[in-house]
This record gives structure tokens, sequence and C-alpha cells, in this order.
């Protein structure tokens, strides 16, 4: 423990340390951070649920009596599907190498893998259509095998890929370079090979922080707006996710379907929220 | 130096994978952007990005981007401080809401957004008693844009401050600094350089954003019209060169904001101590 200094008290009643603030300065901080982060988090969320329940219960279901806002569900479904997967097998080998390797490069490679982060999400979706879409590099090749990317499937999948594409590698890298690897050489040691060391050995230490990468891709590949509206030519009950669909529903006055369907997201939003909570704490003790 | 044997397997596994996939999936994407927008040549290159309409779009972007990193360094470091230097309740439950950002879908957060700032909005009708205009205007895109930046300055500040040496702090009140002289010329040196780096991220972030803006900004070309929705403009109107050119503008930011953000964390590594 650090020897505790009491400065001569002046008008208060106990003494403080030399490190704490007074009391004024404390109550004044901690109101602006409360009072900042309410007014422009906690408000917007507020407004989300009072939105999507302005016309009761009934008219929050009716909003998902919809052709369309089932189709979309379905297909934003899939594209998770599809990329968190892809997304967690990247990270768990981008992971190992930089967090277990010391190789020329290295910190070249780690700015690589965040640089997706830092790239606008239109960006993301452009690159796309100037590679397949109809005037790009393999336009013409892909319409002559009638293969469809872009306004399609493939192509919505592949700008989700790229803009959740550093969210598992960034939480475990810093995370398994910390534990270190004192437990997997002693594996190795000991006989194991390299699937046995990876399944009984890295995996339980890394599982609260794989879950929460897991669980944060597949927040933000649901919820991937403008990568997606780039590439997906918004053709409703084909090529319209979740994000996409609020969207046309907010844009046709359709308020309540609109805020009822982003309820939902807001709702995942905030399971991933509670669920970063418990797995840090884990995370720490692992 | 000799090849380290490694004792650990994966190493060519793991990197062959990792660079395969970075390749395929980012970067040869991102240099197919670099290729059309220079495909043109330099002279179309130059033509399009003087056009009024994309330095007024970029001007915006980047202008908005600065005031919201601005607005989030302030915020983000009494928030950080509160949240690493004080107990009180509820700090668990703020301290979880600071990633909200992270894991809000932007389309999601900009339609909130603009329904709280709408003239007709809780806070938009407060603001249109005083005659400010937030919904549809520059300062509804700064709003947007500090909220999907804030987290960036606060989580880049948490560790420093939980590590920052409370011995400096109890040698400069030994000395007779009083709290004040103690925070701004101790403490804050300290937190300067990663508050800095906190602050680029923020920045990078919010400048390439799209979802959370285009329900609040209102969209008018010279006016509320940011870069990247100029970029989508040009995509619908087939102007693949157009389009590519103000997205290497872009990308050679984000370039530029990995780069100083590395930085600033050498930097704060060095005076920290860490």
């Amino acid at each position: 423990m650090a020897a505790i200094i009491d400065i001569a008290p002046t008008n208060a009643s106990r003494p403080r340390k030399a490190t704490s603030d007074s009391l004024v300065s404390r109550v004044l901080i901690i109101g602006t951070a409360v009072g900042f982060m309410g007014l422009m988090f906690v408000l917007p969320l507020v407004v989300i649920f009072q939105e999507a329940f302005r016309k009761g219960w009934e008219g929050f279901v009716e909003a998902f009596d919809d052709r369309a806002t089932m189709h979309a569900i379905w297909l934003t479904l899939k594209v998770a599907a599809i990329t968190v997967p892809l997304n967690t097998l990247f990270g768990l080998a981008a992971a190992w190498c930089v967090s277990r390797f010391q190789f020329r490069g290295k910190r070249l490679l780690t700015s690589l893998i965040e640089l997706p982060l830092w790239v606008s999400p239109i960006i993301a979706g452009m690159v796309y259509v100037l590679l397949f879409g109809a005037q790009g590099l393999f336009g013409p090749a892909l319409k002559e095998h009638g293969i469809k990317i872009i306004f399609a499937l493939p192509g919505i999948v592949l700008s989700t890929i790229f803009v959740t594409f550093t969210f598992v590698a960034r939480i475990l890298a810093p995370q398994m370079e910390a534990q270190g690897q004192a437990e997997e050489e002693a594996a190795m040691t000991l006989g194991a090979n390299g699937f046995q060391m990876f399944w009984r050995v890295t995996l339980p230490k890394i599982k609260w922080g794989l879950l929460y990468g897991i669980i944060l891709c597949n927040a933000r590949s649901m919820g991937e707006f403008g990568a997606v509206s780039v590439v997906s030519g918004h053709i409703r009950n084909k090529t319209n996710t979740v994000p996409l669909h609020i969207e046309v529903l907010y844009n046709e006055y359709q308020f309540v379907p609109a805020f009822a369907v982003a309820s939902m997201l807001a709702l995942l939003a905030l399971v991933t929220l509670i669920l970063k909570t418990l797995t840090t704490t884990r995370r720490g003790a692992a | 130096m000799s090849r380290p044997r490694h004792i650990l397997p994966g190493f060519k596994l793991s990197l062959g994978f990792t660079i395969t996939y970075l390749s395929l999936l980012v970067l040869f994407p991102l240099s197919m952007l670099v290729w059309k927008a220079t495909s043109g040549g330099w002279e179309h290159m130059l033509a399009t990005l003087t056009q009024a309409r994309v330095i007024a779009s970029l001007k915006l972007s980047f202008g908005t981007a600065f005031t919201a990193a601005l607005v989030n360094g302030v915020f983000g470091l009494l928030t950080a401080w509160a949240l690493e230097r004080y107990n009180f309740p509820g700090r668990r439950l703020l301290d979880a809401m600071v990633d909200l950002p992270f894991a809000l879908p932007t389309a999601v957060a900009g339609i909130a957004l603009v329904t709280l700032y709408a003239p007709n909005g809780w806070i938009g009708a407060w603001l249109a008693q005083h005659d400010i205009k937030a919904a549809y205007a520059p300062l509804g895109i700064t709003i947007a844009l500090t909220f999907v930046g804030f987290p960036f300055v606060v989580r880049t500040l948490q560790p420093v401050i939980a590590d920052l040496s409370m011995d400096v702090e109890e040698a400069a009140a030994c000395l007779g600094a009083n709290r004040w002289q103690t925070l701004t010329r101790i403490v804050f040196p300290a937190l300067l350089p990663s508050m800095l780096a906190g602050m680029t991220l923020a920045f990078g972030r919010a400048v390439g954003e799209y979802g959370s803006v285009v329900f609040i900004s209102g969209n008018l070309p010279f006016k509320t019209e940011i870069a990247p929705l100029l970029i989508t403009m040009r995509l619908e109107e087939y102007d693949y060169s157009g389009a590519a050119t103000i997205g290497v503008v872009m990308l050679a930011a984000s370039f530029t904001i990995l780069v100083l953000s590395n930085l600033l964390a050498q930097w704060s590594r060095k005076r920290t101590g860490r």
C-alpha cells in the first residue's frame, strides 16, 4: 500500500488523501460524465423503444407481420451465419501467429489487420463494386458465367466480412499475449500434438475473450449498414438486410415498424454489452 | 541473429492463412480502389478533387469529425477519469454503456438521433426555441460523429489512468503542490499522448461514418453532404473513377490515422514509462 499523506484538513470533517480530488470536483466530474452519456447514449435508446411501442404492444407485433420484414431478418441471419465463422477462424489464426511468434513485418501485419476498422464502410462496399460490379474488373467475366455477386448475397457477405474483419483478432491477440505461452509449451513438451494443445490448453484459456469477440463480430455483421447499402441494390424481398429495411421503412414514414425492427437490433446491442461486462471479469480471471 | 526455432506449432499455417485472407479480402480490393482512381490519370483525379461539391463534402466531413473529436477529448477524459478514479453507484453500468456505439448498428443510432434532434423531437424542440438548428445541419452531423467516436477516447485513456503511478502525485503533494497544480502539471501531461491517440482514433472512425449521419444530416449538396455520401452518389451515377478518387483521399486519411495513433501510443509509453 502506498503511504497516505494527509493534507491539513480545512473545512472537511475527514482528512482526505493528497491524491484524491475534493468532493465538489468529484461531483462535478461524475455529473458531467453521467450527464453527457445520458444525453448521448441513454436518451437515443429510450427513444427507440418509446417509438417502437407508440401504438402499444399490438402495433409492435404487427410490425413483424410483414413479408419484407421477415425476409430481411432471414437474410441478415444468413449473412451473419457465413461471416462470423469465417472471421472467427481468421481471428484465431491471426491472434495465434501475432501473439506466439516473433517475425519480421509483425508490426506491419498487426497494423494491416486493424486497417478495416478505420476504412469508411462506404469504401468497404465500393471496392467490391469496383471488382465485381457490371463495369468492374471481373464484371464481364462473371456476367458471361451468369454469376451474380453485386446486388446479391455474395456481395453482402464480402462487404460484411470486410467491416467485421478485425474484431476477433483485435480482442484475442492482446489477451493471448498477456497470458503467455508457458502452458502451450508445456503441453507440446509433454507430447501433445498441435490439435490437442489447441483444444485442451489454448481454447480453455481464451474462451471468454473468444466468446466476446464472436458476439461483437455477430452484432456488427447483423447491424452493418453503409457497406451493405453500397453492394445490395436495395431490392425488396431480395437483398434488403435488416438495417437496410429499417431505412426503407423510415423513409416511407412507417415509423412504428421502423423503430420496432430497430429495437430488436438495439436489444442485440444491449445483450452484447451485458455479455462483454460478464466476460471481462472472467477474461481477467482466466 | 540465427533463426529462432519455434516450440509451438502452426506458425506457417496461421501466418499463411492470415496473410492470404487479409490479401484476398482487404488488400487486393483496396488496391483496386487506388488503381481505379489513378486509371484516369492525375489530371482527371485533380479535376475530380477540385470540383466545388467534392471540396465542400470533404471539408464538411473532416471539419465535423475534427470538432467531434475535440468534444470527445474533453468529455472522454472526464468520463475515463470518473470511471477509473471514483467509486459511485452505477459506475459499472456507465462503464458498460461506453461501448454502446460499437454494438449499436449505425442505422439504428441514426434514426434515434434524428428523432431526438428533429425540430419536433425532445431535444430538437428545446433547441428550436433557442433558434438552434441541429438536425439537417452540420451541428447534427457533429452530434452523430461525437456519438460514434466517444468510446475510442475513453477506452484508450482508461488503462493509462489505471496504471498511472500514485507515487508521483503523492510526491507532488509532498513538495507542496496543490491538487490543481498536481493535475495540470503532473497528471495531464502524462495522459496527453493517449488522449490525443484516442482523439485520433475517434476522428478516424468519424470521418468515414455513414449510417448514423445520413438520417440526421439532410444530405443537401454543398451544405450537409458528407464525403461518404457523395461517393455513393457517384457510384449510383456509374462514375466509378470519380467515386474511387474521393475514396482514395479518405483511404489516405485512414492510413495517416493508423500511423499517427501508433506514434502517439509510443509517445505515451515513453511518457508513462510503461
